[in-house]
């Protein structure tokens, strides 16, 4: 055990190689490149009124550039970028996480309250007045619009515009003039019209009789008005419906004077909502207390059975009387070395109700044919036959370690005595492998608690759950329920998502401060 | 072992060797039938695990090359296998590089320095290892969503994005290689910097020649753990053309259009040299995984 030159106070290792002075410089300018790149980042996430990474990268920037600035610092380069990545893509999440789970944010709850106002004033709608078909002819490398009126009442029924540039599709204003007819030429085709679209969407065109006509169709120009006005006191006026919309910033939404909901909303803080929700909204409570127990089961007897199945073969293979154990080895630890998301998939199709080969065999033999994805019990016993043909290996060579280790003589003391098989396994075995064997356990039962990979690809989680109000399957486990939340629910409440993804982390956090404690790790 | 030996010794050697070889052929069936459907004529082919109608349509299909069935109609391959097959490798050897040289300098940091916050770091570390990135996915696919505004190749739908999301599971890395480094005597380092070498040469050109086994082994199970990556490819990846094999190969068995020998025959392309490589590599691979207790 040794610390660096810088930390004990002495003098800076000096380089007799000139190339080796050069690469030093090259380090500090890339890192002083990194430290420029990161606070260009921040800048740009803060303008963007994103203060939360702005706050990450700066954070990164500025420990970056002191941990690489300080000689002091020298044995924390060694680790900056690996906890730099930890805190970045783990750390960060998690916590990111957290706040997540005490706000509204979904679906109808995404943007900036800023970017809201600015979606709802862009809205407009129809006033009064006629609607304009038009079309576009040539002038020169500029374009005019020729607008004729729908219903003709006399009086500025034809329109002509301006010449204009439609590669320009900024918000302007542009005259018109009344004219007997169509100019000369040919219209340009409907393709033209279709390619100009965000210019023309941007057109303000002002009618000699003072109406302003805006792109209300692909072939038409109307007299349209902004829907909303936006007053002083940060509320906005509905001119179409005639009535003042307030910023509630309880709930996220602008509401109308009979307190109704104006999508889309902004997030906001709402405290424990989601929580309370999970805890006492019927609707979410019976499933998520349902697919809470299921997750436990579920982990739990996963290990108990691999468990069991690894450790008889281990006591097996461990048998010096057998020959050709490597064989039997490498032919049982296949479905270790298989990618688990290729053989889940075979099951998947195995499991199959019509051409299924797991059917076709039971229907030959004894003349039944489960339902296995629409029964939810078919459905979990097969969860757990799937997961104990992925998850046996693994068992099997953790007990086949822990065997070898027991010292052969205890046996031999064993057999003197009159011990039978019995009495070895119950008094030698498994006495001595239980103890190193516990937080192994408990790292199993942890993975198989988040096993979303095995949901996600072969049940989804259905058979679904009836009268949830989020989607909610009977295989469902608490990781695959989040996931379907978050990701693929119409509503996407990333908020109650991320609400029961806390729940779980407190639930692991338990399990590996448990399992640090019997484990004794040695730092 | 034992010098007292049971009579019954033959009889129950011999059941043992018959148990065993139940068990395992009930173990391999499910293999050994995805390889004969990927030569059985049709998607919904049922039959004996030798095929009866030999066919090389599947296998064709999945290696992209359209195939001419015997009425003369032709079959365009209905996924792009061999570009998933790429895009996995691809991802799986930039993160594991990177995953191997950020794991293996702050391996020996860990291992041979003495510095403030070591211990809770470790600790910590461990710890966070257990969490599962698919509880902060949500998270997670907001950070890259708000990044690809600035930065495009780390956007959502980016195989750059994947890659440095995968920098999170280092941990456990981390710790496979300080406990090699540790096994290591640290005299050999120690005497060369009596010489005048700085930290770094010694960790460069005395320590890491030294590790090269164990390089490999954290290669390769970063590498094997990045290709069976599934929630955050899931999340991150959108088009068709950029998804990793473990995201495309679900696609195949989707609920409404199943095809079961077209599927056969991927995964038997594509998985057969990962099982190759698991069991070439199994001794070392294996030591790691059972340490660390996790399989991804």
């Amino acid at each position: 055990m040794f610390t660096t030159n810088a930390s004990r106070g002495l003098p800076r290792h000096r380089s007799r190689h000139v190339a080796e002075r050069y690469s030093r410089w090259a380090m500090r300018s890339l890192i002083g490149l990194m430290v420029l790149a990161l606070l260009w980042l921040v800048m740009a996430f803060y303008l963007h009124g994103q203060w939360v990474f702005a706050l990450l990268f700066l954070v990164l920037g500025t420990s970056l550039g002191v941990v690489f600035s300080r000689r002091s610092l020298m044995s924390h380069r060694y680790i900056f970028p690996a906890v730099a990545g930890l805190g970045v893509f783990v750390i960060f999440p998690l916590v990111y996480t957290v706040g997540i789970s005490f706000s509204n944010y979904s679906s109808d709850n995404l943007l900036s309250q800023e970017r809201v106002r600015a979606q709802l004033t862009d809205q407009s709608y129809q006033a009064e007045g006629a609607a304009f078909s038009y079309s576009l002819y040539q002038a020169g490398e500029l374009v005019r619009l020729y607008l004729e009126s729908d219903a003709p009442a006399g009086d500025n029924d034809r329109l002509l515009s301006a010449a204009l540039n439609l590669t320009n599709s900024e918000v302007r204003r542009a005259p018109t003039q009344a004219v007997d007819g169509p100019p000369e030429g040919e219209p340009l085709p409907m393709r033209s019209a279709i390619q100009a679209r965000d210019a023309l969407q941007a057109l303000r065109l002002q009618t000699p009789g003072g109406t302003e006509l805006r792109m209300a169709g692909l072939r038409q120009f109307a007299p349209m008005i902004d829907r909303y006005e936006i007053r002083d006191n940060g509320s906005l006026y509905d001119r179409q419906e005639d009535q003042v919309l307030t910023p509630d910033n309880d709930i996220g939404f602008f509401v109308t004077e009979n307190g109704e909901r104006i999508t889309p909303g902004w997030p906001v803080n709402v405290g424990f909502t989601n929580y309370t929700k999970i805890f006492t909204d019927p609707d979410i409570r019976g499933p998520f207390m349902q697919i809470f127990v299921w997750t436990f089961v579920f982990a739990g007897l996963t290990v108990l059975f691999t468990l069991t199945v690894g450790f008889v073969l281990a006591s097996l293979l461990q048998w010096d009387q057998l020959k050709g154990k490597a064989v039997y080895r490498t032919l049982l630890i296949l479905p270790y070395a298989v990618p688990a998301f290729i053989s889940i998939l075979i099951f998947k199709g195995m499991f199959n109700q019509h051409f299924g080969e797991v059917n076709m065999i039971l229907e030959a033999l004894f003349g039944i044919s489960p339902e296995w994805f629409t029964d939810p019990w078919l459905a979990r016993t097969m969860l757990l036959i799937v997961n104990t043909w992925l998850g046996y290996p693994y068992m099997l060579l953790l007990c086949m370690g822990l065997i070898q280790s027991i010292p052969g003589d205890l046996y031999e003391a064993s057999a003197v005595d009159g011990g039978g098989p019995i009495t070895n396994l119950m008094k030698i075995t498994l006495p001595l492998i239980i103890k190193p064997l516990t937080p192994l356990l408990i790292a199993a039962f942890a993975f198989n608690f988040n096993n979303f990979v095995l949901i996600a690809l072969l049940t989804g989680g259905s058979p679904d759950i009836l009268g949830a109000s989020t989607p909610a399957g009977t295989t469902d486990l608490l990781v695959s329920y989040t996931y379907r939340i978050a990701f693929q629910d119409a509503g996407q409440n990333f908020g109650l998502a991320a609400a029961i993804a806390t729940l779980i982390f407190l639930l692991v956090v338990g399990m590996s401060v448990v399992n640090l404690r019997l484990s004794k790790v040695k730092v | 072992m034992a010098m007292v030996q049971p009579r019954s010794i033959r009889a129950r050697r011999w059941g043992a060797h018959l148990a065993l070889i139940g068990f395992v052929s009930l173990i391999v069936f499910p293999l050994l039938l995805v390889i004969s459907i990927s030569f059985r004529e049709g998607n919904f082919a049922s039959g004996s695990l030798i095929p009866e109608r030999f066919s090389l349509e599947h296998w064709s299909l999945a290696l992209g090359i359209p195939w001419e069935r015997t009425d003369g109609s032709v079959i365009q391959p209905p996924f792009p296998v061999l570009l998933w097959l790429w895009n996995s490798i691809k991802v799986a050897v930039v993160s594991s590089l990177l995953i191997l040289m950020l794991a293996t300098t702050s391996a020996y940091a860990f291992a041979r320095m003495r510095f403030k916050g070591k211990e809770p770091l470790l600790k910590g570390m461990l710890i966070f290892q257990m969490f599962p990135a698919v509880l902060s996915l949500v998270a997670l696919y907001a950070l890259f969503d708000r990044l690809g505004q600035f930065v495009s190749w780390l956007g959502i739908n980016t195989h750059g994005a994947l890659i440095v999301a995968s920098l999170g599971a280092v941990a456990l890395h981390i710790w496979t290689i300080k406990g090699y480094f540790e096994s290591i005597d640290g005299s050999l380092e120690e005497a060369a910097m009596v010489d005048g070498a700085s930290t770094w040469q010694a960790f460069r050109y005395i320590l890491l020649p030294l590790s090269i086994p164990i390089l490999m082994v954290v290669f390769i199970l970063a590498f094997v753990m990045s290709i069976m990556e599934y929630p955050m490819a899931s999340v991150l990846l959108v088009d068709e053309h950029k998804l990793t094999l473990a995201v495309g190969a679900q696609q195949y068995l989707a609920d409404h259009n199943q095809r079961w020998g077209d599927f056969a025959a991927a995964a038997v392309l594509s998985g057969l040299p990962i099982t190759v490589a698991f069991l070439i590599c199994q001794r070392w691979i294996i030591g790691g995984l059972t340490a660390g207790g996790v399989k991804g």
